[in-house]
């Protein structure tokens, strides 16, 4: 059976890549994506603990069952900002959203 | 936990209760109230959640004047999702009361004030953040902060034709998803070490000889954690949202966002910190260890620290950025950045004087929301005047609203800390927390940031009484609804910092007690 650590590993990669992804990419559904990326660490995260350490007790299973539905709610929202944003500036690159600064 | 009893677990969370039908009561108004009645769905949803407020106490009455708080009554509820106890007593009320004065505040607001689907929003957010004060399981703590945060994304993007309130969001909502995915995976790292979601079960296994491993892995969980709250209640440096946010957003959801945001997430600060990382963990009525120690590390003096350092960069930082504003609702975020320095002194203070720090943070966040709300009031009514949001355009306001310009001196001399206003007694008992504490360092270092906050704020009130705009001839219509709201805040500010403050902190002061039965 693969170990735990190599999951929790795969997990962290996860995480580092949507991070890096947040801070460095310029377009708002890329950053959305990249969060989702991050979700998802959190997610093989919590089964594989749920998995290998308390398979008895159903906790950690639910807990990535709300993981995904905050999830869906929050690209839903996302998009929905996003889009308006894009209707009023023709751009979504966070850098040219800029009205706000001082 | 004991057996399950519906109706005994009913009380514990009425307000949520009462919230999702006051929801339900909205979007049907908001379906068939003809155009010319729709000004009534926002004093639908004032007094609903002002009546939700006081049936909540009310139905504990008897609980608020025992001396021992809550009693048998406190504890947990619903399979150990929720804990009722005055922590979450209060909290809960100042969050309902910040949706109901948001409510009322938002009637006339061009653009925003007819749609029902803005009350149904706010009630939401409401609902998430009485959600997060009574949370005592990681699952809740998650979905509570998510059900009020993603109600604010869309209230900060609500006016859809105004491109500052859509970058307003935008930022929010990066900001913010980021924030809470590092949140998140901080908890999964923390239910991975010990395989449990409730918040006892956490500290009691962490406390135990079962758990082996050593301290690192614990304090990495507890400062993604700490990041993720620090975003939430906007401490410095994890503010760079702040200022954007509360001066793109509609004005009525900047009020509601530095309030109910603000004090909901410190309710869940105070109960993650005291009863994830303890500072006596009792299983069975028994004193298991006095401190969390884990491998030669003090997990309670990390937090101690990570709080103080944190309460005086967002000190220093905001008030010594808002001296320089020239846009009052920037100004504001700046000073609610310094405000939430000042109540994380309180944070500091709780691992060696819990009772008088909870039961300061409790009434700081009480009279903060009261305080903050009276000046964004004020705001409101003037903007939608006027249109400007300049503080230089407030000059003369004494002399075309008297009134107008009294009431936002209470509010900035509250904020200030001048008595007898009631923000002297919040800082008065926050820096006696911190003496109390041994942090006497900390309480010199709020003191002279007070002094700084107390200058931008006067200046604010020398423009109003002194200086001249052009805008002064135009007298500012406020609206029976408005009225209400400034009276009820103004009225609460003095009576809280008057004769209130003793029964109100005693109150606050059971908190402390409840929060370990």
């Amino acid at each position: 059976m693969v170990p735990l650590w190599m999951y929790l590993l795969v997990a962290a990669a996860l995480f580092c890549i949507g991070a890096y992804g947040v801070l460095s990419r310029r377009n708002a559904v890329a950053i959305l994506m990249s969060v989702e990326l991050m979700l998802n660490a959190v997610n093989i995260n919590l089964i594989a603990f749920w998995r290998y350490l308390t398979p008895q007790n159903m906790s950690g299973q639910a807990f990535a069952a709300f993981v995904f539905v905050i999830a869906a709610a929050e690209a839903a929202v996302g998009l929905a900002i996003i889009i308006s944003v894009y209707r009023s500036r023709r751009s979504v690159v966070v850098e040219d959203v800029n009205l706000l600064k001082g | 936990m004991g057996e399950f009893n519906f109706l005994q677990s009913l009380p514990a969370i009425a307000p949520e209760i009462g919230l999702t039908i006051m929801a339900i009561v909205v979007l049907f108004l908001d379906l068939y109230l003809p155009e010319s009645q729709r000004r009534n769905i926002a004093i639908v949803t004032g007094v609903g959640l002002f009546a939700t407020a006081l049936l909540y106490l009310l139905l504990w009455f008897p609980t608020l004047t025992e001396p021992e708080g809550l009693g048998a009554l406190a504890g947990l509820y619903w399979g150990g999702m929720v804990r009722h106890d005055t922590l979450a007593q209060i909290f809960k009320t100042t969050v309902l009361c910040a949706g109901a004065l948001t409510a009322l505040m938002t009637i006339d607001v061009r653009g925003l004030g007819r749609k029902g689907e803005f009350y149904l929003v706010v009630i939401v957010a409401t609902l998430g953040g009485t959600l997060i004060a009574g949370a005592s399981d990681l699952i809740m703590v998650f979905l509570g902060l998510e059900t009020m945060t993603i109600p604010l994304y869309v209230l900060a993007a609500f006016r859809r034709d105004d491109k500052r309130s859509a970058e307003s969001g935008m930022k929010y909502f990066l900001f913010g998803s980021f924030a809470s995915a590092i949140l998140l995976y901080g908890l999964s790292l923390l239910y991975g070490f010990t395989g449990q979601t409730s918040l006892q079960g956490i500290a009691a296994y962490l406390g135990s000889d079962a758990f082996s491993a050593n301290a690192f892995p614990v304090l990495v969980a507890m400062t993604l954690i700490v990041v993720g709250f620090g975003f939430k209640i906007s401490a410095a440096p994890f503010h760079f949202w702040t200022p954007d946010v509360y001066e793109g957003a509609p004005t009525p959801v900047t009020a509601f966002l530095s309030v109910a945001s603000k004090a909901a997430s410190f309710a869940l600060v105070v109960r993650f910190l005291l009863m994830v990382f303890p500072i006596e963990i009792v299983i069975d009525n028994q004193l298991l260890s006095s401190n969390l120690v884990i491998n030669g590390q003090s997990i309670p003096d990390f937090w101690v620290n990570l709080a103080a350092v944190l309460a005086v960069i967002s000190m220093t930082l905001g008030n010594v950025i808002a001296l320089v504003q020239k846009n009052i609702k920037r100004l504001l975020a700046y000073s609610s950045i310094a405000q939430a320095g000042y109540t994380l002194i309180g944070v500091a203070a709780m691992k060696a004087a819990p009772e008088t720090a909870i039961a300061a943070i409790g009434f700081y966040m009480l009279m903060y929301t009261f305080s903050n709300l009276l000046a964004f009031a004020v705001i409101v009514l003037f903007s939608e005047a006027t249109g400007s949001e300049t503080i230089a355009d407030l000059g003369g306001l004494s002399r075309r609203s008297p009134w107008l310009a009294l009431m936002m001196t209470i509010a900035l001399l509250s904020l200030g800390g001048v008595p007898p206003a009631a923000g002297f007694f919040g800082k008065f008992f926050l820096f006696q927390a911190a003496v109390e504490a041994n942090l006497v360092w900390l309480a010199i270092v709020a003191v002279l940031n007070a002094i700084i906050g107390l200058f931008y704020y006067l200046t604010i009130i020398k423009v109003m009484y002194v200086d001249h705009s052009p805008y002064e001839e135009r007298e500012i219509a406020v609206s029976r609804p408005l009225a209400w709201v400034l009276g009820i805040a103004a009225l609460a500010v003095i009576v809280l910092g008057t004769f209130a403050v003793q029964p109100v902190f005693d109150w606050a002061l059971r908190s402390a007690a409840s929060l370990f039965t």
